[in-house]
């Protein structure tokens, strides 16, 4: 069932097939930025807009959408993009990654590996990773045209000159398909080796730049450094508090005003499963666990 | 040097609307040559300079450029990719004002760099290696390298810009009044430096001046540039004492005597 008033995910199907026309492309060109008629959505620009008008693109009736905000499911963003897709769509939604056939993101791929049933929709808010380093259009376009890259070596080795490693930790630029560089919204640097290869088909919508770009299913996704100082996912040296997990990406999380920290997985259904599972941490039955326990 | 020309240029006219910027201009560049273009303001020696390397869309004529391979190609016929690894591995741009020709908010080190980078050189060390090297050539004390420019010296940034365009070795280099702006006695270093830096690496350069004394110590040739045209051209030697136009005797006869 979906909102009287309104088609179905509220894009009208011109739109929608606009948009599905750009996605083709970028689909075609692996990390190509398409340029696409970005549309008004419901939701101030840099709120999502972009991710929405992909989802509302690619979704079907059967689909179980998912949709997180730096890792989670419950925060003010990913809640009240959910409930639009359930008014507007009628599409079942999940917080578990593994049932979820339509992920929209925000900053994060999830910790559970994706499958090729899945699509990852990403919020982007910039789609041009020479934007700081060349600031026209035009220009960003021919180097891109004709893969001259060097300049975004210049900020890595000035990143090596000033503190002796690459101190990039999100929005790390990657080389797609050995072809074209792409930012890859500002998820930390710690998920880029998850695109590399990744089974699922990845989409990313930038609404207020009005850009569509997409890495396929299989396709290398390479983190750029130099040989003497590889790429290096950065991560908290800490577990979980809650579910003790090592190997995920960690949020430090401030609870009281003496200085009291506290890690805990930035992937809420990832850290829940595990505790669900027995897992526990050194903080387990912390307030910020939620109701649940 | 060899019988064939490096770069021959061939009735190259610019125009800035109705403004005939550089009209017919014919030269030909041998490898390991110097050649200086003299000229009042005005004169289009800059605009040559600009139309040769590209940077200016050419009204008329070609410019024409041979390859390590003997091969003669015509610029504007050359697809832009080749063009532009042309332009940042065998060709150099130095600026009048340093600010256009270095990134003032990059450290020396990326300046120097960033054209290795673009040629595709991927390991940091031999990078930094480089550039250290090539500040000590260019006497910047190599401690300086990650400063970035603007805490230069004017002077200094001249050499640092002339230490970026030379580190991937170039066979043409292109000046334009690569010692405006300077001081006297930073002017006299600069020169000295070009000079050597030329003859030790074997350039090609063609550096457009005002001043005929950098023509004098640089240059094997030069041409003489008026209203556009080029008016006369020969040894320097030959042209700076014994000038045969009457703009160039006018030129010869205006430079004060210290």
């Amino acid at each position: 069932m979906s909102l009287p008033g309104y088609n179905f995910a509220y894009l009208d199907e011109q739109t929608k097939r606009m948009i599905r026309r750009a996605l083709l492309k970028a689909v075609a060109i692996p990390g190509y930025q398409v340029p696409f008629a970005s549309r008004e959505m419901p939701l101030a620009y840099g709120w999502g807009t972009g991710g929405m008008q992909v989802t509302a693109a690619v979704i079907g009736p059967h689909d179980v959408l998912k949709v997180i905000d730096q890792g989670a499911d419950d925060t003010t963003n990913a809640v009240s993009i959910r409930r639009f897709f359930a008014l507007t769509a009628g599409v079942r939604t999940t917080e578990r990654t593994a049932e979820a056939t339509i992920i929209q993101t925000r900053h994060r791929i999830p910790e559970t590996p994706l499958t090729a049933a899945q699509i990852l929709v990403y919020q982007v808010p910039q789609p041009e990773p020479l934007r700081k380093l060349e600031p026209r259009e035009t220009e960003t376009r021919r180097m891109h045209a004709l893969a001259d890259y060097g300049l975004m070596h210049v900020k890595l080795y000035e990143d090596i000159a000033r503190h002796g490693r690459i101190t990039l930790s999100y929005d790390y630029p990657v080389l797609v398909n050995g072809r074209h560089v792409m930012a890859p919204s500002p998820i930390p640097s710690f998920d880029n080796p998850k695109m590399h290869r990744s089974p699922a088909l990845q989409l990313f919508g930038a609404g207020r730049e009005k850009r569509i770009y997409a890495v396929p299913p299989y396709t290398s996704v390479e983190s750029l450094a130099f040989e003497d100082h590889p790429f290096h996912p950065w991560k908290a040296n800490e577990a979980c508090g809650l579910c003790g997990a090592t190997d995920s990406y960690l949020d430090e999380v401030v609870v009281d005003d003496r200085g009291g920290r506290l890690f805990v997985c930035s992937d809420t259904d990832h850290c829940t499963t595990r505790r669900a599972a027995g897992h526990r941490g050194a903080a387990a039955g912390h307030a910020l666990a939620g109701a649940g326990e | 040097m060899s019988d064939a020309p490096l770069l021959s240029v061939r009735e190259l006219t610019v125009r800035f609307g109705r403004t005939l910027a550089v009209d017919r201009a014919s030269f030909e560049l041998w490898p390991g040559e110097v050649l200086a273009i003299v000229g009042e303001s005005g004169s289009g020696k800059t605009s040559l300079l600009r139309a040769v390397h590209g940077d200016l869309p050419a009204d008329g004529g070609c410019v024409q450029y041979r390859l390590d391979d003997g091969a003669l190609v015509a610029l504007d016929e050359l697809p832009e990719p080749m063009r532009r690894q042309l332009a940042r591995t065998q060709w150099g741009f130095v600026h009048q004002n340093p600010r256009d020709g270095l990134r003032m908010a990059i450290s020396a080190g990326g300046n120097v760099g960033e054209r290795l980078m673009a040629a595709g050189a991927r390991h940091w060390g031999r990078i930094r290696a480089e550039a250290t090297e090539w500040l000590r050539r260019v006497e910047i004390d190599p401690a300086r390298i990650d400063d970035p420019p603007r805490t230069y010296s004017g002077g200094m940034q001249q050499r640092l810009q002339i230490a970026r365009v030379l580190v991937t070795r170039p066979r043409l280099v292109l000046m334009d009044e690569p010692t405006g702006g300077l001081d006297v006695s930073v002017q006299a270093r600069l020169l000295d430096l070009i000079r050597r830096l030329v003859s030790d690496l074997g350039l090609s350069a063609v550096i457009v001046t005002h001043d005929l004394a950098v023509a004098r110590l640089l240059a094997d040739r030069m041409l003489v540039m008026q209203g556009g045209r080029i008016v006369e051209a020969g040894l320097t030697d030959q042209v700076l004492d014994d000038p045969q136009h009457p703009y160039s005797q006018l030129l010869v006869s205006s430079v004060l005597q210290a």
